[in-house]
């Protein structure tokens, strides 16, 4: 009787999210008869009030998509505009685009493992209760992105939304004594940095094994992060200005985020699937704490998120030491721009995954049209299809509790940004 | 106030930005946590949204009218109702669908904007209820508000700046913008509190902090125009993060209309 029971559980808004989302379960006779995410957040129209703007204004104002990963938004934007107007990037404002974005992947990731994800595989509700069992390991994270803020902040003035990017590059150069020292702290963190690998890696995490179609940016020498050609692990191997003949968004009644397909199927982006297509792309340092932890690659067990996102971590603060050993100033800090017509595109590895953005400008470098697709609504189809099939092997049999809290951290395996997508899940529990 | 006052953090239509001011304020997020009770903050893991509360901090503007009851509600069950960032205080970013048709927006961004629960405009908090401290900036940072929660623990008024951008530049010794560079800046007219970030990294102030007290939009509008800035460009610089708050409204209009 139990097993088939009719279940309804309502998320009304879903907790350690960003955002505001939530999840409706209906299963009746032992099947799940209906299982949405409802992404409610407002819409708040950015494609259309972008239009009209100057392209200088663009950065300043996609930055405003999202709280937690504006450099994303600035770093797609930027890229797509200079595409238009043919503006050459010095190898100094490319590396320095890098190290700020290691910032935001550092304070993103450091953010959703300790304040999000972690409480969930340690049986707290929230960060706060598990900082009394767990404070060296909280203060461990609340440092990592704490250090991520100040990456931003180096180049930006503050951490969210910062002010320092511009289409050409950077209003001003960071001083050379502020960079070695934030280097230099950089440098130090890394060993606590392996060590916060090597503790999501010793979680009780489920093993849930499912099919899914990895994407991610690959390029040609480096980790995924500002450029690259757009690939799958089902053959997808497509530059960015492809990307409309391949992807397609639609919208269902119940979300204010537009779904995303390949090829008309759901996939995967983010930490795993970028981790699944480019684990060569990585340090010898780290792919060997890969094979110390025993970590499966590629990994078809979206609760590994969490340990790709230390990985990344642990990746994004060596890569900033790299770039940022021996700075120097440059003669110019940002490209002389020259506005033309056209249509540009920009793709870079947002922490939730692929940030991509298309603009129309005209001769004076206004917007006549812009179109953005964020990490989250491309995950949408996925969470949903993930959902369906990680309650049914968990069972359904489960107390509507255990199922609400497994679904809870299915969906947090995503980190998914419901502000960007377009706010919060919530979940409430009935039984018919 | 009770012996642990209870703390409450609400988002409606934002970036989820203004909450960052906690979830990034690292240690001092412990120590508050031990000081206050948390009662509800989805993003943080409390999940208790009717909670009668103390303090009731509010991100994100009012766009759905779903949203209008709802802001209701939380003014009946909090003492104190604080706003922050630009999307609470002035309507945020998003407020330049209100110079717009917003419905006719919504139909070209979504395939069916039917099934999408939106009003025409987006407004800030104060045009629905009473609103007992506004906390300025796109984003608000952590000391703002830990130090509206400070103040308020003790008994005391939120100190909120009301300096213009400029004067923050003189005390941190930075070379104007607009008067080296000819950047149409901001600061004359814009609330400080942010540090001045922007002409410290050497460009133009855009607002983010919203107007100033007894702002001379008018005179800054003509400044920019003797820099031989665009009527429309003027018009944007006044319309951008908080173009839903006057002078800036009546200032971006007039610009607008002369382009």
């Amino acid at each position: 009787m139990d097993e088939q029971r009719d279940i309804r559980i309502q998320v009304p808004v879903l907790a350690r999210v960003e955002g505001e989302g939530a999840l409706e379960l209906l299963a009746r006779d032992g099947q799940i008869e209906k299982l949405q995410l409802r992404i409610f957040e407002p819409p708040r129209l950015f494609e259309k009030f972008l239009e009209g703007h100057s392209y200088s204004e663009v950065p300043d104002m996609v930055a405003r998509i999202c709280g937690i990963c504006p450099v994303a938004y600035q770093m797609s934007a930027v890229q797509a505009i200079e595409q238009v107007f043919g503006t050459p990037n010095s190898d100094w404002i490319q590396s320095m685009r890098r190290a700020m974005y290691c910032g935001e992947w550092i304070q993103s990731h450091a953010l959703h493992i300790h304040l999000l994800a972690a409480p969930d595989f340690l049986g707290f509700n929230n960060a706060i209760e598990m900082a009394q069992v767990h404070p060296e390991a909280v203060q461990r994270g609340l440092q990592l992105q704490g250090l991520g803020n100040k990456l931003i902040s180096l180049f930006g003035g503050r951490s969210v939304h910062p002010v320092g990017a511009c289409v050409g590059g950077f209003h001003q150069a960071p001083s050379i004594l502020a960079v070695n020292r934030l280097r230099d702290e950089l440098q130090a963190a890394l060993p606590e940095a392996e060590e916060l690998v090597r503790w999501t890696a010793g979680l009780d995490l489920p093993d849930d094994q499912q099919e899914f179609v990895s994407v991610a940016l690959r390029h040609e020498q480096e980790y995924p992060l500002y450029g690259g050609r757009l690939v799958s692990d089902a053959g997808l191997d497509i530059a960015i200005d492809e990307y409309e003949q391949h992807f397609r968004e639609y919208q269902e009644s119940h979300s204010t985020s537009l779904y995303s397909l390949l090829h008309d199927k759901p996939y995967l982006v983010g930490p795993l699937a970028r981790l699944n297509l480019n684990r060569d792309r990585l340090s010898k340092n780290l792919q060997a704490l890969i094979d110390e932890i025993g970590l499966q690659l590629p990994s078809r067990n979206l609760f590994h998120s969490i340990i790709a996102r230390a990985i990344e971590t642990c990746y994004a603060i060596e890569e900033a030491v790299r770039l940022l050993d021996n700075y120097q100033i440059p003669p110019q800090s940002a490209e002389f721009i020259e506005p033309k017509a056209g249509t540009g595109y920009g793709c870079t590895e947002a922490p939730r995954g692929i940030l991509w953005h298309r603009y129309d400008l005209d001769e004076e470098g206004l917007v006549l049209k812009s179109r953005i697709v964020p990490p989250t609504s491309q995950n949408q189809a996925r969470i949903e299809e993930d959902l369906h099939q990680s309650l049914s092997s968990y069972g359904l049999q489960h107390t509507d509790a255990e199922l609400r809290l497994r679904a809870e951290s299915v969906i947090r395996n995503y980190d998914p940004c419901i502000s960007c997508a377009t706010h919060f899940l919530k979940i409430r529990v009935k039984r018919e | 106030m009770s012996d642990k006052p209870k703390v409450a953090v609400h988002k409606f239509a934002s970036c989820d930005g203004c909450q960052l001011a906690f979830l990034n304020a690292g240690e001092a997020l412990l120590s508050l946590a031990q000081q206050v009770e948390l009662v509800h903050f989805a993003e943080a893991g409390p999940m208790n949204p009717e909670a009668r509360v103390d303090i009731a901090f509010v991100e994100g503007s009012i766009c759905t009218a779903h949203d209008e009851e709802r802001i209701q509600a939380i003014r009946r069950n909090s003492q104190y109702l604080i706003t922050i960032g630009a999307c609470a205080t002035a309507g945020g970013l998003q407020a330049l669908r209100n110079l717009a048709d917003g419905q006719q927006w919504l139909a070209e961004v979504y395939a069916s904007p039917e099934y999408i629960d939106s009003l025409a405009t987006s407004t800030p908090i104060s045009h629905h209820v009473k609103v007992d401290h506004e906390l300025w900036g796109c984003p608000v940072n952590g000391r703002q508000v830990m130090g509206a929660i400070r103040s308020l623990l003790h008994g005391a008024v939120p100190v909120v700046e009301q300096d213009k951008v400029c004067l923050e530049c003189k005390r941190q010794l930075n070379v104007c913008v607009m008067v080296t560079k000819g950047e149409p800046c901001m600061g004359p007219v814009t609330r400080t509190g942010c540090g001045a970030i922007c002409p410290s990294l050497g460009r133009d102030c855009y607002a983010c902090y919203g107007p100033a007290e007894n702002s001379n939009t008018e005179a800054l509008g003509e400044a920019f125009r003797q820099l031989d800035v665009l009527p429309a460009t003027i018009g944007r610089r006044f319309h951008f993060i908080n173009s839903g708050v006057e002078p800036f409204t009546a200032a971006g209009q007039r610009w607008k209309r002369d382009e």
